[in-house]
Parts: C-alpha cells; structure tokens; sequence
C-alpha cells in the first residue's frame, strides 16, 4: 500500500561536494524494503521529487541528495522544522533472500543511499558484506565510515584518483571474486559496466524521469525480457537477468 | 443537502468528477491509496488494438503549473484491457466506467470499439482523436473536422454505447470539429486533450523529451480550456465531458458553468494521488459558498 503523510525536518546538512543529508521524521509503516524511494512535494514545484531511502526506522526517515537543479535547490535550503508531504511504501527495493553468504554492494555516487539501509540489514542477516563505492573526487566522498561502522568492508574509487582508487568501481570489481550476489544502484554507464564486470547474478537500481512515482502515468516505462516494466512500481530494481541494454 | 449527481446520456453519476484517461491507469494504483469508489466514474488508459510500449524515454517534463507527457500511448492492448484490467478493477470499483479507444486507422477504432462494445462494465467509449504523442494517427482525425466526423460516424456502427470523442486543442476552430461529431451521430464531447508543447535543458541544450514535443496538461491550461468548452457548448447540443487543468472543486464549478455535465481531472491525480477524493469532498462545501443546490443545474450557466 502507498501513504501520504506530512513530514517534519528533523536535520538537513551538507556533507559532500552538493549532497546533503536530510532526517523526515514521520510514519514509515508503509515502507517494505531497502531500495524504495519517497516522492517528495516541494513548494512552487509542479511535479514531486522522487529520492531513494538511505535509512529508516520506526519514525524516521534518511534521505541523501545531490542538488540537480531548481527543485532539489530549494530542498537544501531547508531547515529543521520544516514540514514536508512525502509518498511513502513506493517501489519494489531490493530482496536479500537469494544473496547467499558474501554480497557485493556498488554504489555510484548518490547511488550509494540505498544501499546502507541493504547493508544494515544484510549485516543484520549475518552476511560478510563488501560494498565498493565510486564517487568523481575527493570532494564527492560520503558515508566511506558509516558503511564501515556497520561492519562492511569497503573500498572506494574516484575517477580523477583523488582518492581511494582511481578509475570506477568495476576497476576493484574486476579483481573481487568470491562474492556471491551482487546489488548496484548508480548511473546507467556504471550499471552497464557493472553488469558487463559481475560474475554472478544481481539486482540493478534504476533511475527515470517520473511524473507521478506510484504507477499511474507510464512516465518511466522501459523494456525488460520479462516485457514492459515502470520504475516506479515494477522497479527501481531490476534483476539482472531481466535487463535488456 | 446539495445534489452532487449529474447525468451523460442516460448514464447516472453520483457526482461529475472522473480521472482522466492516461492519468489514472486502470484504477489499479489509486485503490491502493484510497476507496476509489467514491468516485462518479474513470476514463481509463488510452487503449488501441494491439499492445504498444510507447515512445523512449524520458517522457515526462515539469512545467511551471503543469507537466508535458510524452508516453505515446503505451497499454496492453484491447484483448488485455478486457480480460484483465477491467476485471480487475472491478474488485475496487462497482460503477460503469468510460473505455478511451485510440487508434492509427478506422479499421482500429472500429475493432476496438466492436470488442469493448460486448464489455458491460463501459458505460461510455470516449474515442481519442487527440493524442498529440502519435505520428500518423491520433491528432491527425482530430485535427480536420471531416476526418473527426467520419470516425465517430464509422463506430457508431459497430456499437450502441455511448459515444464521446475526444478533442484536441490544437486546431484552429475547435467548434467546427465538435459540430462535425455531432452532425456525424456522436452522443457527446470530451475536451479537452492536451495542448503540444516542449522544454529544452540549458545544460544540454537539447529538448527533455525523447521525441521532443509532448502534451502540456496541468492548472496552467485551465483558462483555455475553459474557454473551449464555453465556446462549443454554445454550438452544440450534445452533453460535453469537460477537463484541462482542473485541480480544485471550484475550478469543477467554473467547468460546468462554461457548459461542462461531467469533469475529469488529469494532471492533478500525479502530483497528488487523493486530488479526485479531495475535489468531491470539497464540492458541497463549496456548492453551500457560492449557494449551489444541484450541479446539475448549473450546466451552461455561465450563458
């Protein structure tokens, strides 16, 4: 089931290079899965804002979001107390059922959200858990402790090599190979990339243009082998058999 | 009490607001927000004879007020729409819907409107001649009064339903079309569809939409579309199905002033999903403010 309800601004801070870190306090009852998303309304804005879960509880929500343009923009802006309506229990998020014992995490910049809440609950689950994120530069870097606070081991990258390793996250996949599944979320480059340089099966979180997020417009229709899928509803996540490139 | 129900040709509504075809699937998504029974009926997905997938992506652009579409009809074709989407809608809605039939021939429109014929569940076909997303169908009936006549004259052969076409704001003389359907045998209008526009990203410096152009809806449009259905209410005497823009109960009073029995809201239902909920709930409240008895009464009133 899907859920409006009105959202307070508990923080909202910059922490890297135009990406911030925003706290919604709020219902969450309705959210399933790792890899869901919200659809934010934003004031003086026609459409809603659709942005991946980083974290979640009982009464709380964390999200993290690069300023893209005029709307996100306003977003940044935002202070604590602020009240937000936000669309929750939207998208299919990712499974952890068939990782087996050693999954491989791969986030691409503010395609790493997602995947902290998957690595929560993946530790949780007793899994031995890496996650390789790739970011542009040093400045672009986030959330490179967080993920190793809850017991991952992770490498990074950055295309300029700033920092970490230079080159994009398939260059530290190529040489992992004893993970058993493997969950990515990033830019369709580096998902292409990733699904070219993986060696087992996974799941692949996709990003689209939506008008409304919950399925009714068929703004983010594409084509899969299993036939038409819509992001919003029959993804963000893709299994990475379905994939048609 | 104020009287919410309204009427389109023989078919009771127990209030005019209906979602828009291409802005509310085939219910499916909406029930899981809330009772959509409450609703006076619903246009459902745009279907044509074979399934489609549509144009590329992206499809979608934000707009100052509203939004540009350019989904290109994508639907599971009329086989598909009859054994399973209606059937499951009709586990979350006990009404008669209307059935929106698209088409890149006469035959198409034919065949559709011959199979959904046979469907008790459609109370009305509303035949769209307007799809701006299309190439060589779609806007090209509904752009040439001739053209629009001779569809709506060739599927009121095949069935007995009620029959409202779907007309496109981009003409020169909309009333001229509207007279044409109704001279043809249409039983009513639906107006309008959405008027074709475009954006470009500055960051790119290319058009957002993959193919470009696309169908700009949302409260922007209102006055104009206002304005049309003012304009072919005064020259036709057939029921007219009003939208464009609508986003709030008095914008359904103003609709139905300007000559409006029924009104569909569109863009509204993908910024908020409640926005049909909230309209009919806050209809008698604003019915009471303005001293309106009955809808049903105010049709045309504006004349």
């Amino acid at each position: 089931m899907y859920k409006r309800d009105c959202y307070e601004v508990k923080s909202n801070k910059n922490i890297a290079n135009l990406v911030y870190e925003m706290v919604l306090e709020g219902p969450t009852t309705y959210i399933t899965a790792p890899g869901q998303f919200i659809n934010i309304e934003i004031d003086g804005f026609y459409l809603r804002r659709p942005i991946s879960i980083c974290e979640y509880d009982e009464n709380t929500i964390k999200i993290i979001y690069k300023v893209v343009g005029e709307g996100t923009e306003v977003l940044a802006k935002l202070e604590s107390g602020a009240k937000l309506d936000v669309l929750t229990g939207l998208g299919n998020g990712f499974k952890t059922i068939k990782c087996g014992e050693k999954p491989l995490l791969i986030g691409g910049g503010v395609g790493t959200p997602p995947m902290y809440q998957l690595c929560k609950n993946l530790i949780n689950e007793g899994k031995e858990v890496t996650v390789v994120l790739g970011f542009n530069s040093k400045n672009d870097v986030f959330y490179e402790e967080e993920f190793k606070k809850l017991g991952a081991k992770v490498y990074i990258t950055t295309a300029d090599g700033s920092y970490g390793t230079k080159g994009f996250v398939t260059d530290v996949i190529k040489d992992l190979n004893d993970y058993t599944y493997f969950y990515a979320c990033g830019p369709e480059p580096m998902l292409k990339a990733v699904y070219d340089n993986t060696n087992t099966t996974g799941e692949l979180s996709f990003e689209e243009r939506m008008g409304c997020g919950f399925g009714a417009c068929m703004g983010c229709s594409c084509k899969t082998k299993y036939g038409n899928k819509r992001i919003c509803v029959d993804g963000p996540v893709l299994k990475k058999e379905e994939i048609i490139w | 009490m104020v009287d919410l129900s309204v009427e389109l040709s023989g078919l009771k509504l127990d209030n005019p607001i209906i979602p828009a075809s291409g802005t509310f699937g085939f219910g499916h998504e909406f029930a899981k927000f809330y009772d959509i029974n409450m609703l006076g009926s619903i246009s459902l997905k745009g279907t044509t004879q074979e399934e489609r997938f549509g144009n590329p992506t992206p499809r979608i652009a934000e707009c100052t007020a509203g939004l540009i579409n350019s989904v290109g009809l994508q639907n599971p074709g009329i086989d598909n729409v009859i054994k399973y989407q209606i059937p499951e809608l009709e586990k979350y809605y006990n009404k008669k819907v209307i059935a929106n039939i698209s088409g890149f021939s006469l035959d198409e429109y034919k065949y559709c409107c011959e199979k959904i014929d046979k469907c008790d569940k459609v109370g009305i076909i509303e035949v769209n001649i307007s799809c701006p997303n299309v190439h060589n169908g779609g806007m090209a009936f509904g752009t040439d009064a001739k053209n629009a006549a001779e569809v709506t004259k060739e599927i009121k052969k095949v069935t007995t339903k009620p029959i409202y076409i779907k007309l496109t704001p981009n003409v020169t003389n909309i009333v001229e079309i509207a007279k044409a359907c109704e001279d043809a045998g249409a039983d009513g209008i639906s107006m309008i569809n959405t008027l074709l526009g475009m954006r470009i990203n500055p960051k790119t410096k290319k058009p957002i939409i993959a193919n470009k152009m696309g169908g700009f809806s949302g409260p922007a449009i209102f006055p104009v579309a206002l304005r049309m259905i003012y304009q072919v209410y005064e020259a036709v005497n057939i029921p007219i199905i009003g939208m464009g823009g609508v986003a709030s109960a008095k914008d359904v009073i103003e609709m139905m002033l300007a000559g409006a029995s029924a009104v569909q809201v569109g863009a509204s239902n993908l910024k908020n999903p409640y926005a049909c909920k909230e309209i009919i709930e806050d209809l008698p409240v604003q019915m009471e403010k303005y001293n309106i008895k009955s809808l049903k009464e105010i049709i045309g009133g504006a004349h």
